[in-house]
């Protein structure tokens, strides 16, 4: 399905305009810009998405939002893939002990949710970016792993890995420019795929409270607020959650989309 | 058999007591404490002696070794610490919140199933129909929904606007309380289903065995019934049972959302306030869990499907 691949695109597409070109989009300023006599207004000119409780423009917090639901989902995932791929390649290329040991890391890591788990090391590291950076970039590595590990195995044994090794290539320079290259492909499958799921775990635990602070705006913080209006301001609800919701479905598409480019086999299969 | 079970039990040992390590050491290692957060908090607990009083009572001036040692012998003796928050012990303030949880799960679960099931079932049958397309854009959908805002959706529609179901809460033995949260944290595993279901029918609807079937006349529903059906069901038990065991770490945003009293609410709580023991204890029983219904799955898998050596 060529379609997934366009439509995915196109929808991450607009989140990252929107995300680089906030300042210019925006009508108002997304924390600076409160003004109580203007709260909770519906959706109309000049507030397109209506207010909050303090009067801030809902569609100016989303477009700033975007910054860091964006930002936590790709620098968390590229944290994940480089340590799934570090791991896995080596893992497979060398076997043996170091094999096991990583088999059994990620079985560990497999069985302790990561939601969970990030909640735990924020618990750790109390709320903020960075720490999510690092609270969501160490927990989610395991199928990555898996993955480049087991293709890993199967390219060990083939002619080039082989020819590179007797032509004296160290072990490091055979698992750079042999190996990674050919496992590009599903790596960044999972890794696009892997950015859709940070994004929803950034707002989860930004809505509990232990993600991004108010008063800077985070999707996930804005539905913590939006909760207490729902009866008198649904939609200071609805178009934080729909933004989350069209990134997410936008980094899926696109990965699904990816796989049955790469991989005609892999078809509508997803774990 | 047994030695089967008995095996697959043993093989969770070790992944337990990874599990215990490192949860013991992101707590210890880091520096920080339940009692700095305390006076971070401005609360009047400046007084050195109580400080110390304190860190002597919850056994925190004793070297990292020490504390692992007590932590893992308290856990054979299912003894998991005292909340520093209530101080009662760690087990009876879990205790209550277990079957909230598993109930939640449960509900959930039937949900996805009763939706799911069908939909990827009818979906296969009419490959490439638009019925097929608006069921894959359902799957794709769900996968991507924040389940915290569907939930905060149908609290919006069915309890403030229809006023037919309570909009947050727990009541025991009240089936009204449970739907909102079931659905919005059914709808992912509803669109796994969905995915999971189809994609092993169509796999099932190419195999030799049922060319041949329809080949000496077998009537279609028959077919559906006795030839499809039983071969999917394999793939389908196994699909639902992985994710009731992941259910209850999901749960996390919806318990907490709809106010529900389960483990994942605990969590959150127990996180805000540093209250370490607790959180240790529920990432426990979280991963327990999940430990568990995975091993039951296996076994159940092996008894199902003869074509799994037992031996």
């Amino acid at each position: 399905m060529r379609f997934n691949f366009v439509f995915g695109l196109f929808l991450v597409s607009v989140v990252v305009l929107a995300a680089l070109l906030a300042g210019l989009l925006a009508p108002f300023h997304p924390i600076m810009d409160a003004d109580l006599m203007s709260s909770e207004l519906p959706p109309g000119a000049p507030h397109w998405m209506g207010t909050d409780a303090q009067g801030r423009d809902v569609l100016s917090r989303i477009l700033y939002g975007a910054r860091v639901s964006l930002m936590v989902g790709v620098v968390s995932q590229i944290i994940n893939s480089t340590i799934g791929a570090a791991l896995g390649i080596s893992a497979g290329y060398f076997g043996g002990v170091w094999d096991d040991f990583v088999n059994g890391l990620t079985n560990v890591m497999l069985a302790i949710p990561s939601l969970v788990f990030a909640l735990a090391i924020m618990a750790v590291l109390g709320p903020g970016l960075p720490s999510l950076l690092i609270a969501l970039g160490l927990t989610n590595w395991s199928w990555t792993c898996r993955i480049a590990r087991g293709s890993t195995l199967s390219l060990k044994s083939q002619s080039f890995v082989l020819a590179a090794k007797a032509a004296g290539f160290s072990d490091w320079n055979i698992m750079r420019t042999q190996i990674l290259p050919n496992i590009v492909g599903p790596l960044l499958v999972i890794g696009t795929l892997g950015i859709g799921s940070a994004v929803l775990a950034e707002a989860a635990l930004s809505f509990l409270g232990i993600g991004i602070r108010p008063p800077t705006p985070s999707w996930g913080n804005m539905l913590t607020d939006a909760r207490e209006l729902l009866r008198t301001a649904p939609w200071a609800a609805i178009f934080p959650g729909l933004a989350i919701f069209v990134t997410v479905l936008g980094f899926n598409l696109l990965g699904d989309g990816l796989r049955d480019m790469l991989d005609p086999h892999m078809r509508t299969r997803r774990e | 058999m047994m030695g089967f079970v008995l095996r697959r039990v043993l093989q969770m040992i070790p992944t337990i007591l990874a599990v215990v390590l490192i949860i013991f050491f992101i707590f210890s290692v880091v520096p920080g404490s339940f009692l700095t957060s305390l006076m971070a908090e401005g609360r009047n607990m400046t007084n050195a002696d109580v400080l110390a009083q304190m860190n002597a009572q919850f056994g925190l001036d004793d070297p990292i070794p020490v504390r692992l040692w007590n932590y893992v012998s308290g856990l054979l003796q299912f003894d998991l610490g005292i909340s520093y928050r209530t101080r009662e012990p760690v087990t009876s303030v879990l205790g209550p919140r277990l079957w909230p949880s598993v109930q939640l799960a449960i509900a959930a679960m039937t949900f996805a199933a009763a939706v799911g099931i069908p939909l990827g079932f009818m979906a296969a049958l009419r490959p490439g129909s638009l019925f097929d397309s608006l069921t894959m854009v359902t799957a794709v959908s769900g996968l991507s929904v924040p389940e915290f805002w569907l939930g905060l959706l149908l609290m919006y529609v069915f309890a403030l606007q229809l006023g037919w179901l309570p909009s947050f809460g727990y009541q025991e033995n009240s089936l009204r309380h449970l739907v909102l949260p079931a659905i919005a944290l059914g709808v992912s595993p509803m669109a796994l289903l969905a995915r999971t279901t189809r994609a092993g029918v169509l796999d099932v609807m190419n195999a030799d065995f049922v060319r041949t079937a329809r080949a000496k006349g077998v009537s279609e529903p028959r077919l559906v019934r006795a030839h499809i059906t039983r071969n999917v069901l394999v793939l389908v038990l196994t699909t639902m049972g992985l994710q009731i065991g992941s259910l209850m770490g999901q749960a996390i945003v919806i318990e907490k959302l709809f106010s529900w009293p389960g483990i994942g609410s605990l969590l959150v709580d127990s996180v805000s306030v540093r209250d370490i023991p607790v959180v240790q204890g529920a990432v426990l029983v979280i991963v327990l869990w999940f430990l568990v219904i995975n091993m039951l799955v296996d076994i159940a898998y092996a008894l199902i499907d003869p074509r799994i050596k037992v031996a």
